[in-house]
């Protein structure tokens, strides 16, 4: 039992320092590379949303675009056309995305394997498109942007300005923590052990008693919420809201960034995104084709490292992991 | 005789695969508390039987009583909710998981029932069940690295979890030595003391050792339904089945 | 124009459209029946197709007739054997784990697309028709090389079905369809069935670029469309149906031309897509497949 004790630790030592590392980070990194990070963070908090769905539940979604974009226009709408204040965007941003992961759940749950991937890509799709054919509101591809003095919080007679890019760093830093720690929280509890358990067996599960059903619509929900939430924060940080988030290049790339960090593992979302972007960033001096490495990447991980970097890791030398 | 409601009770139930009739008009009732065996050749319809009582199948004529209650259309989650559980005829413990992991699943399922899952008390009942079918000691082994005769344990514990009333064994012994025969024989016994067992088995040691009842099943059909020594003694079994050069 | 000529019409631009379709569609519907894959870069082999024609065809001077016979040949291979590589060197070592493929196609579609956009170019360049006849009808007139891309589909797809039904090979593709463990036992060599279905697939894409081209610009994202389009008619027929997919293909390309006078194209696209989405969570076995246990 000790060694399940000092595990526990372990485990939480590692996420603390993660989080302080980050931290660090807003006061060390160069300004360029803290941009980055910015991004990264919110699109590796995206991420983690998705990993809760493929990665532990062992759904395969190729539409979770829709989810992230839903958080992106249910926040950036209203503060384009309706001059709504920072806070409650945030919160009709994630429920416009809590709702959208609530009809596509009931629908797409009731298919399986194949059938599920080509359905929650066939809704995301609509989305995409009623982006485009609603261009009144969304000004389809070209967008919509959002001004610095819309995107500010009144706190305590302050005003915070989420275009100054130390305040960028640290909001984004904050979801990435909050969620970093929920998503880990979840997936050592009993509903993170039922999920898992979906993914290796569903019949099982059910003969144990579980309404399966009801299980996988809750992780899908759960799962639309935390990328309706980055969607919505990163509409609101970096001030643009355009179709091209919806489009099914954001639906891949999550996908990439879990498979390539690691599939069911808590930290795997931020080392995928993380690599990614520094990849991408290296060579889009040689090629403006960027999406080629994005091609060569996900058929490279899915030959020979289907587990991604910290899923091999951790089989191979720390199996505490979570 | 005194009316007792039978804990389980079907009335001309049927399930077709094609044209085949793999449950044919099957009228069958289970007492509560007695180990029951369903016996029969390959193909005479016991597994489908016993997936219509447990709900992975639904079957297309017929109804099914629980203690009284018509369960016919009930899925199969709510029906190990009211007490029916199920072992798998295939070894289907979670191989990547941990047994401690295994068993939890059908632990925190059974508290959640009852409110919240508090961790003191998952982990208590879990390691009850580890330690009543002598496990405790693997508990943080991965299931699918245990032997044979171990992950059929687990199956059965995974079941115990549950609590059930009735705990349906679909060829549980299949697969064992001798001697895990005889330790399976035990468990089960000691089973039968909190619940009812509905046991389907090929090997007739196994059986004439534990059934208090014995239903033996040929074609979708019941053949004949008694005690040991009445089946024992059933010219038509004999024929049928005990004939055969099964035993 | 009298309703009964627009009608005509109407009906003649969906026939081009559901031959191009159903050629497609075939392709897709063929790799998924017999290999279980869904080959999420088919559009990405048809746009490939197209890109080609336009190569050959311009590398070739004299009567445009030359350059596009060159391409029909050309291109339909040069595709059939990228396709064959890729199923040697990813697909297969998959195993066609059915996840697993998809997320290969995926991979695929971004580096085919990419590399035409490096090596071709963001324009949409045109190809010359093999040759200008304009049948003159009482009413109006209408391309003759139209007529000759629907008897094209027509004899292409013939011939496939011939193979498939008359022939060895076509035999041996049923039968791994069928039961590829059993096939396997029987001493069908099924890994070079899957290949060489898999290039048949994207060489009938292929083929219906090619056919497209002088009608439609070759451009390197001219992949989507084909897709979406072919998912949709392989969803609708049934998957792995090919009498279902021809039938759907036929509904859609002829409908396809109605569809678009009421609706605006993105639109019909939501409405269209929407409708495919349910019939795969609703009857999954196709709108006009049987139910299979």
């Amino acid at each position: 039992m000790t060694e399940v004790r000092s595990n526990a630790t372990r485990i939480w030592l590692l996420h603390a320092a993660v989080i302080v590392l980050l931290l660090a980070g807003n006061f060390l990194l160069p300004e360029y590379h803290r941009g980055m990070f910015s991004r990264a963070l919110v699109l590796a908090t995206y991420a983690m949303g998705y990993n809760l769905l493929f990665g532990y539940t062992g759904l395969l979604s190729l539409g979770h675009a829709m989810f992230f974009a839903a958080g992106m226009y249910g926040a950036g709408l209203p503060v384009y056309h309706l001059g709504w204040d920072v806070p409650l965007v945030f919160a009709t941003g994630i429920a416009a995305a809590g709702l959208l992961s609530l009809a596509v759940g009931v629908l797409a749950l009731r298919t399986t394997g194949v059938a599920f991937m080509i359905v929650t890509m066939m809704f995301a799709q609509i989305f995409f498109l009623a982006t485009l054919y609603f261009t009144t509101w969304t000004r389809g591809e070209e967008g919509l942007v959002l001004q610095p003095t819309t995107r500010a919080i009144e706190f305590a007679g302050n005003t915070i300005s989420l275009s100054d890019p130390s305040t960028r760093y640290l909001v984004a830093l904050t979801l990435f923590a909050i969620v970093l720690l929920v998503s880990l929280r979840l997936v050592k509890s009993s509903f993170g052990r039922t999920l898992v358990a979906i993914r290796e067996n569903e019949e099982r599960v059910r003969m144990l008693g579980y309404n399966v059903f009801a299980t996988k619509l809750l992780a899908v929900v759960f799962s639309g919420l935390v990328c309706g939430a980055a969607g919505a924060a990163y509409g609101l940080l970096f001030g643009y809201v355009g179709s091209g988030f919806a489009s099914s290049q954001y639906s891949i790339l999550a996908l990439l960034y879990v498979l390539l960090g690691g599939a069911a593992t808590t930290l795997g979302p931020l080392v995928g995104t993380l690599f990614m972007f520094y990849v991408i960033d290296y060579t889009s001096g040689l090629t403006s084709a960027y999406l080629l490495l994005v091609g060569v990447v996900l058929i490279i991980l899915i030959l020979f490292f289907p587990k991604g970097l910290l899923g091999t890791i951790r089989e191979k030398w720390l199996p505490w992991l979570p | 005789m005194a009316a007792v409601i039978p804990l389980i009770q079907t009335r001309a139930l049927t399930r077709q695969f094609g044209g085949l009739k793999a449950v044919d008009n099957v009228d069958f009732n289970l007492e509560s508390g007695k180990i029951h065996a369903i016996i029969g050749p390959n193909g005479a319809g016991k597994t489908t039987f016993v997936s219509l009582l447990s709900g992975r199948l639904l079957p297309d004529s017929g109804t099914i009583l629980f203690d009284g209650q018509d369960i016919t259309t009930m899925p199969a989650h709510k029906r190990v909710q009211v007490g029916i559980a199920y072992t798998f005829q295939i070894t289907s413990v979670f191989a990547n998981l941990s047994v401690y992991d295994n068993v939890a699943l059908p632990v925190q399922r059974r508290l959640l029932q009852r409110g919240r899952v508090d961790p003191g008390a998952l982990h208590q009942s879990v390691f009850e069940v580890l330690d009543r079918v002598g496990m405790a000691d693997h508990a943080h082994s991965k299931a699918g690295s245990l032997s044979y005769g171990h992950q059929r344990l687990l199956e059965v514990a995974m079941g115990l979890a549950l609590q059930p009333r009735l705990l349906i064994l679909d060829e549980p012994t299949q697969g064992l030595s001798d001697g895990e025969i005889d330790t399976f024989i035990e468990l089960v016994r000691e089973i039968a003391r909190d619940a009812t067992v509905l046991l389907i088995e090929h090997n007739m040691q196994v059986v004439m050792a534990l059934a208090d009842r014995i239903t033996v099943m040929n074609n979708g059909k019941i053949l004949a339904e008694g005690t040991p020594s009445e089946i024992r003694a059933n010219a038509a079994v004999q024929e049928a089945y005990l004939g055969g050069g099964d035993v | 124009m009298a309703f009964g000529p627009y009608f005509l019409l109407a009906t003649l631009e969906g026939l081009v459209t559901a031959s191009i379709l159903a050629l497609t569609a075939l392709g897709l519907s063929l790799v998924f029946g017999v290999m279980r894959v869904v080959n999420v870069a088919h559009g990405e082999f048809f746009m490939l197709g197209a890109v080609l024609a336009w190569a050959v065809s311009t590398a070739f001077a004299g009567h445009p007739a030359i350059g596009f016979s060159a391409a029909l040949l050309v291109a339909p291979l040069v595709v059939g054997g990228a396709a064959f590589l890729s199923e040697r060197l990813v697909l297969r070592r998959l195993d066609y784990n059915p996840e697993a493929t998809i997320v290969a196609t995926i991979g695929m579609l971004y580096i085919i697309q990419q590399l035409a956009l490096t090596f071709y170019g963001a324009d949409a360049r045109p190809v010359q028709a093999p040759f200008n006849v304009r049948i003159q009808l009482p009413w109006f007139g209408y391309s003759g090389y139209k007529l000759f891309v629907i008897a094209a589909a027509i004899i292409v797809m013939l011939g496939t079905w011939l193979l498939l039904t008359r022939t060895k090979i076509g035999l041996i593709m049923r039968a791994t369809q069928y039961d590829r463990e059993t096939a396997q036992a029987f001493g069908i060599p099924v890994d070079r069935v899957y290949g060489g279905v898999f290039a048949l697939g994207a060489m009938l894409a292929a083929v219906a670029a090619v056919l497209v081209v002088p009608t439609q610009q070759a451009h390197y994202l001219m992949g989507r469309d084909p897709l979406l389009l072919s998912f949709i008619v392989v969803i609708i027929g049934g998957l792995g149906s090919l009498r279902g997919t021809l039938v759907a293909a036929l509904i859609v390309g002829l409908s396809d031309g109605i569809i678009s006078v009421f609706f605006s194209p993105t639109l019909a696209k939501m409405l269209a897509t929407a409708l495919v989405a349910l019939v795969l969570v609703f009857r999954p076995q196709g709108l006009f497949g049987v139910r299979t246990r």
